[in-house]
């Protein structure tokens, strides 16, 4: 008991003095989140609207395919984008693997899904008197779909967050393609697992914290969001 | 010419028929009132006039366009309309901003927007509540955004699907009273729904009604009012004096008609031995507490059964032989002292009773 408590002081000491490898590792993990994220959203509020927009047979067997992909094994995915990009791979010309790039791509395809739905999710709460008001004022296709995704901008930005904080906490896929090299690939997730092996539970606890202050933070963002 | 006209329209929704074989005409400047009780298909009929939905079978022609045609343009012909809902939907966004959205969809110049939003605004009394989230008004407010939000494009057709439902009675007044300003002010057409026979009345110059999907008669209020086609008509429309009867003798157009024993002599087209609904309007009839000579080819003694102030009028309902119902003010059934069991003498003329063939 006393080693954890000493390894909690020596933890909360690495915070307080923004020691450069809990720093380098935060950083790089909110930078990767953020950028796979982002590129998820301009993929997927598009998308969704779509998909929520048009009617064509097999609408609702798609739904239940992306519903279903929402909690995929990050290490599929892992398997997948390490089969794609290796050196023997379709894509291992490109030379992305072990780059924060590759690991961004396989966040996006993890990620795609979950935002994909809850987007989808998010236009069918707006009150359909909403679209067809914009429709019966003059509004074109894309006119009435812009407003109604004003109208369900707090659930997608929900649909975002969820995004991010998949993307953020997740670790089988960031060791498979980005393999956990120092000063490169190395996150939070992944710095964790390697100390925490190596036995540095003083630094794998210090790195826990800041995880778990980021995901706190990402749910009191997320709360505050779904009592409006 | 016809800004608007419906063949052999027909709408489904499963196995059931909403609408049926309507045949509708509007010309332009019509203000034309589409009358019917609730889920007479009302809505479903402003709903294809506004090419909101696709009809089962039939045409919708939009000013010589078929809008059913393979080569349709809703975009353009939507924008041509403008469509008020029964229920007051308002963006979540500021009052201004509501009102601006049509306009801003037509590309309009942001200087212009402003000023056709504030006139819009000021025609329906909300300009000071132009920065406040429309969200937050009242019903009858909010159904006057929507007002100003469809007048501000200056559309051609303007369809309304009771815009006055479940309002209070000075959101009601107000409301009105901008229709009433616009139809006056500008060249528009309106196709309005409303089961509110007096606002059909006042405010449109064709009435349409609506029953059971079909479209049973169209024509002027007076038409409508006073000549309707069919008893389930009479009975919508407020005619609460139907008797059945027979006619016995004619002379000319002038009928004798058997009821239940009395006669009653009215102005008809059917011949002797036709059996026909006699139709007379409450406000019609006359009740006196004497015999008076009057130029009424009818006059009936009876007994009031049932005295009921309802709003400024006394309902009095009697018994003649048959049963009728007058309409009279408070001051003259106070004046004459109509209640249960005064004998009084009920005076109709002949050319107020309508009939219709059984």
């Amino acid at each position: 008991m006393e080693e954890l408590w000493q390894a909690l002081g020596k933890a909360v000491e690495l915070l307080v003095t923004f020691d450069a490898e809990v720093m380098e590792a935060s950083g790089r993990s909110l930078a990767i989140a953020a950028t796979s994220c982002s590129i998820t959203a301009f993929i997927c509020l598009p998308l969704g609207s779509l998909i929520h927009f048009s009617r064509f047979r097999g609408k609702r067997l798609l739904l239940n395919i992306i519903q279903t992909f929402y909690g995929i094994p990050t290490v599929a995915i892992g398997l997948m984008v390490f089969v794609l990009f290796s050196s023997s791979g379709p894509l291992g010309g490109l030379d992305l693997m072990f780059t924060p790039a590759v690991m961004v791509i396989g966040q996006v395809i993890l990620v795609t899904p979950l935002m994909l739905g809850l987007t989808i999710s998010a236009l069918n709460g707006v009150d359909k008197a909403i679209t067809e008001t914009a429709v019966s004022l003059g509004a074109s296709r894309f006119q009435a779909a812009i407003i109604t995704l004003k109208h369900a901008r707090y659930a997608v930005l929900t649909a975002v967050i969820m995004g991010f904080s998949r993307a953020f906490a997740e670790v089988g896929l960031a060791l498979m393609v980005g393999g956990n090299i120092k000063g490169a690939t190395r996150t939070l997730t992944t710095a964790i697992s390697l100390e925490t092996s190596k036995g540095d539970i003083e630094l794998a606890l210090a790195l826990g914290i800041v995880l778990i202050l980021i995901a706190l933070i990402i749910s009191l963002t997320l709360n505050r969001l779904q009592q409006r | 010419m016809a800004i608007i006209e419906t063949l052999s329209l027909g709408q489904k929704y499963g196995r059931q028929y909403t609408l049926k074989n309507i045949n509708l005409r509007v010309d332009a400047g019509d203000v034309f009132a589409l009358i019917g009780p609730t889920g007479a298909g009302k809505t479903t009929l402003l709903r294809l006039l506004n090419l909101l939905e696709k009809p089962f079978e039939g045409s919708i022609i939009f000013d010589g366009i078929n809008t059913t045609g393979p080569n349709s343009h809703y975009l353009e012909i939507r924008r041509r309309m403008s469509f008020v809902q029964q229920k007051p939907v308002v963006f979540d966004m500021s009052v201004f901003g509501n009102v601006a959205c049509g306009l801003k969809w037509r590309h309009e110049q942001s200087e212009a927007i402003k000023q056709r939003v504030e006139g819009a605004l000021n025609l329906v009394d909300l300009i000071d509540y132009e920065n406040r989230n429309a969200r937050t008004l009242s019903g009858g407010e909010a159904q006057r955004v929507a007002i100003a939000r469809a007048l501000v494009t200056e559309p051609e057709v303007l369809l309304l699907d009771e815009p006055t439902a479940n309002l209070d009675p000075n959101s009601i007044t107000k409301i009105e009273e901008v229709l009433a300003h616009t139809i006056a002010e500008q060249t528009i057409t309106v196709v309005m729904a409303t089961h509110d026979m007096s606002q059909g009345q006042y405010l449109a110059n064709k009435i349409g009604v609506l029953m059971n999907g079909k479209l049973l008669q169209t024509g002027s209020p007076d038409d409508i009012f006073s000549s309707p086609i069919s008893r389930e008509v009479a009975e919508f429309v407020g005619i609460e004096n139907i008797l059945d009867g027979e006619i016995v003798d004619k002379d000319g157009n002038l009928a004798t008609i058997d009821v239940n024993g009395t006669t009653i002599q009215a102005i008809s087209d059917y011949a002797i031995g036709e059996r026909v609904y006699v139709f007379i309007r409450p406000e019609d009839i006359i009740l006196t507490l004497a015999q008076d000579i009057t130029s009424a080819r009818n006059t009936f003694r009876g007994r009031i059964v049932k005295a009921t102030l309802i709003g400024p009028l006394f309902h009095i309902k009697a018994y003649c032989g048959f049963p009728l119902l007058a309409v009279v003010t408070r001051r003259s059934a106070q004046e004459l002292g109509l209640i249960a069991g005064r004998e009084i003498y009920a005076s109709f003329k002949a050319t107020a009773i309508h009939t219709i063939k059984k």
